[in-house]
């Protein structure tokens, strides 16, 4: 156990100088580009989250309350409706007192405008013949369907999602590429040492091992640096995004990403430097073969 | 220990190197493997430690058929082999001391068993004040001891050495072969490949000639 522990310790001593700085960087810049992209997306959609992205639509009703009973059977026999919920105007006004600085709004009107409504969730995505419907049902005022624009911003943010997915695969394959190629160097620049190796009995294995840890490391390094890149860029906006937002009354700011991404981040580029050795060693080591 | 029995080895698209050779090399012998460059010397010996494989015929050593090894089971058979050539095969990006410690890095022994097993070896080869140079420093003769050094560290039971006097002047060739002298006294089994058969026979050990690809 301590033999084995020392091989994998003399292993990471001989790959940690050969690591390249400037292959790191590269990775690191190329690596930034999805992880910011990511650290984006995640800020806007814990805002966007909390929007009504539901198939929802708003009936409101005029003054007469005992239209409502009936209104409430009627939309429990419609098919279309999966469920309805009844909002009654007093319930409304304290929502809307409840909502960031409408508070004051709210207080200064002197009786409640508001009127009785239902909150109808649809059993399907296609609103517009059931809002139609719904419009011409006695005791109805207006119908809206609100959540209309949140779905537009949901399926906004879904193709932003896709599109950097795509992102990371690509630079993903670009990451394994660079470590293929600098392994590949070193297998080269070492071919001596590699020869000899082979004939005072070192097994694959051992060959092998500081290759990987060589991968492994050039992977860590890079993600740690597009890390580093992205928490500067995030803070950098973020003294921008403070003015604006507060001009909107907004606490809105980037997240950072979490501890837990984070790992996960580097623990994947870890994995893709790891795999370009892999591909590499597998490929290149049995050329070499003393004769 | 070694034993060839009706070995022949040829490489593809030429001549065979090796026809039909048999022999035994017991423990605790020293053979001297003579003949003309191209009569097969490299090519034997490269079949002990299966850098080559056999045509033809059966490679023994040490009671495993060499011939049929899998090539996972190769780095087992050669840590049991000390290795000498011609071009000594030394690396120039580190010191002479870094040099003999290569074959106990994968070995189980704890670093002050290591460094004290290194130091013995590069002692016996009369180069233990030459630790810290680096091999390109050193005269063809001292080369030639570092790579018997590094063949010996681990203690092998059987020494192969291919032309070890090749490039040497006819004193430091003396000496490379005293060295194995002294090891074969204290018990290694040794084959040691020269064409320079003047500078051998003296010592009265066994020859094994080679001709044409086959044992004389």
């Amino acid at each position: 156990m301590r033999a084995w522990l020392r091989q994998h310790g003399q292993a990471l001593a001989r790959a940690v100088p050969r690591t390249s700085l400037l292959n790191a960087l590269v990775i690191g810049i190329a690596l930034a580009l999805p992880a910011g992209g990511y650290a984006l997306l995640e800020s806007v959609r814990s805002v966007s989250g909390r929007l009504t992205v539901q198939p929802e639509i708003s009936v409101f009703l005029d003054a007469k309350r005992a239209d409502a009973d009936q209104l409430a059977a009627r939309l429990k026999r419609d098919p279309r409706v999966s469920r309805f919920r009844f909002v009654p105007r007093e319930q409304a006004l304290k929502e809307l007192a409840a909502v960031q600085g409408l508070r004051e709004l709210a207080a200064a009107l002197g009786r409640n405008p508001l009127p009785d409504a239902f909150i109808v969730t649809a059993a399907d995505e296609n609103l517009e013949p059931l809002a139609a419907d719904l419009a011409k049902l006695p005791g109805v005022a207006q119908v809206q369907t609100d959540a209309l624009w949140a779905r537009r911003l949901a399926s906004l943010a879904s193709l932003a999602r896709t599109a950097l997915w795509l992102l990371t695969g690509v630079l993903g394959a670009a990451l394994i590429a660079v470590t293929f190629n600098t392994i590949r160097l070193q297998i080269l620049t070492q071919r001596a040492e590699i020869e000899v190796s082979k004939l005072i009995g070192a097994t694959d294995a051992f060959i092998r091992r500081p290759f990987y840890y060589g991968g492994l490391l050039q992977g860590l390094a890079g993600g740690a640096f597009a890390l580093l890149v992205v928490a500067a860029a995030l803070a950098l906006m973020n003294r921008e995004v403070r003015v604006l937002a507060e001009s909107y009354g907004s606490e809105f700011r980037f997240a950072y990403p979490g501890p837990a991404d984070c790992l996960a981040f580097l623990a994947l580029a870890g994995l893709l430097g790891w795999l370009g050795a892999h591909l590499s060693v597998s490929r290149h080591l049995h050329e070499i073969e003393p004769s | 220990m070694v034993s060839f029995s009706a070995v022949a080895k040829r490489y593809p698209g030429g001549e065979a190197a090796l026809k039909d050779v048999s022999f035994v090399v017991e423990a605790g012998e020293l053979v001297f493997i003579t003949g003309r460059s191209g009569a097969g010397k490299s090519t034997l010996l490269k079949l002990i430690p299966a850098i080559e494989r056999p045509s033809a015929g059966a490679v023994i050593v040490n009671g495993q058929n060499v011939s049929a090894l899998k090539r996972s089971a190769i780095p087992y058979l050669r840590r049991n082999l000390g290795l000498v050539f011609q071009d000594q095969k030394l690396l120039y990006d580190r010191s002479v001391y870094e040099n003999v410690m290569l074959p106990l890095a994968f070995s189980a022994h704890p670093p002050k068993e290591a460094a004290r097993r290194a130091r013995a070896a590069l002692d016996k080869v009369g180069l233990l004040a030459r630790e810290k140079s680096n091999p390109i420093q050193l005269s063809g003769g001292e080369q030639q001891r570092l790579a018997i050094a590094r063949a010996v560290v681990n203690r092998p039971s059987i020494v192969l050495a291919d032309e070890p006097t090749a490039n040497l002047d006819a004193e430091s060739a003396r000496r490379i072969v005293d060295i194995f002298v002294e090891f074969n006294q204290v018990g290694v089994t040794l084959l040691i490949a020269t064409h320079d058969q003047g500078l051998v026979e003296k010592y009265g050990k066994r020859l094994l000639h080679l001709d044409g690809g086959r044992v004389q």
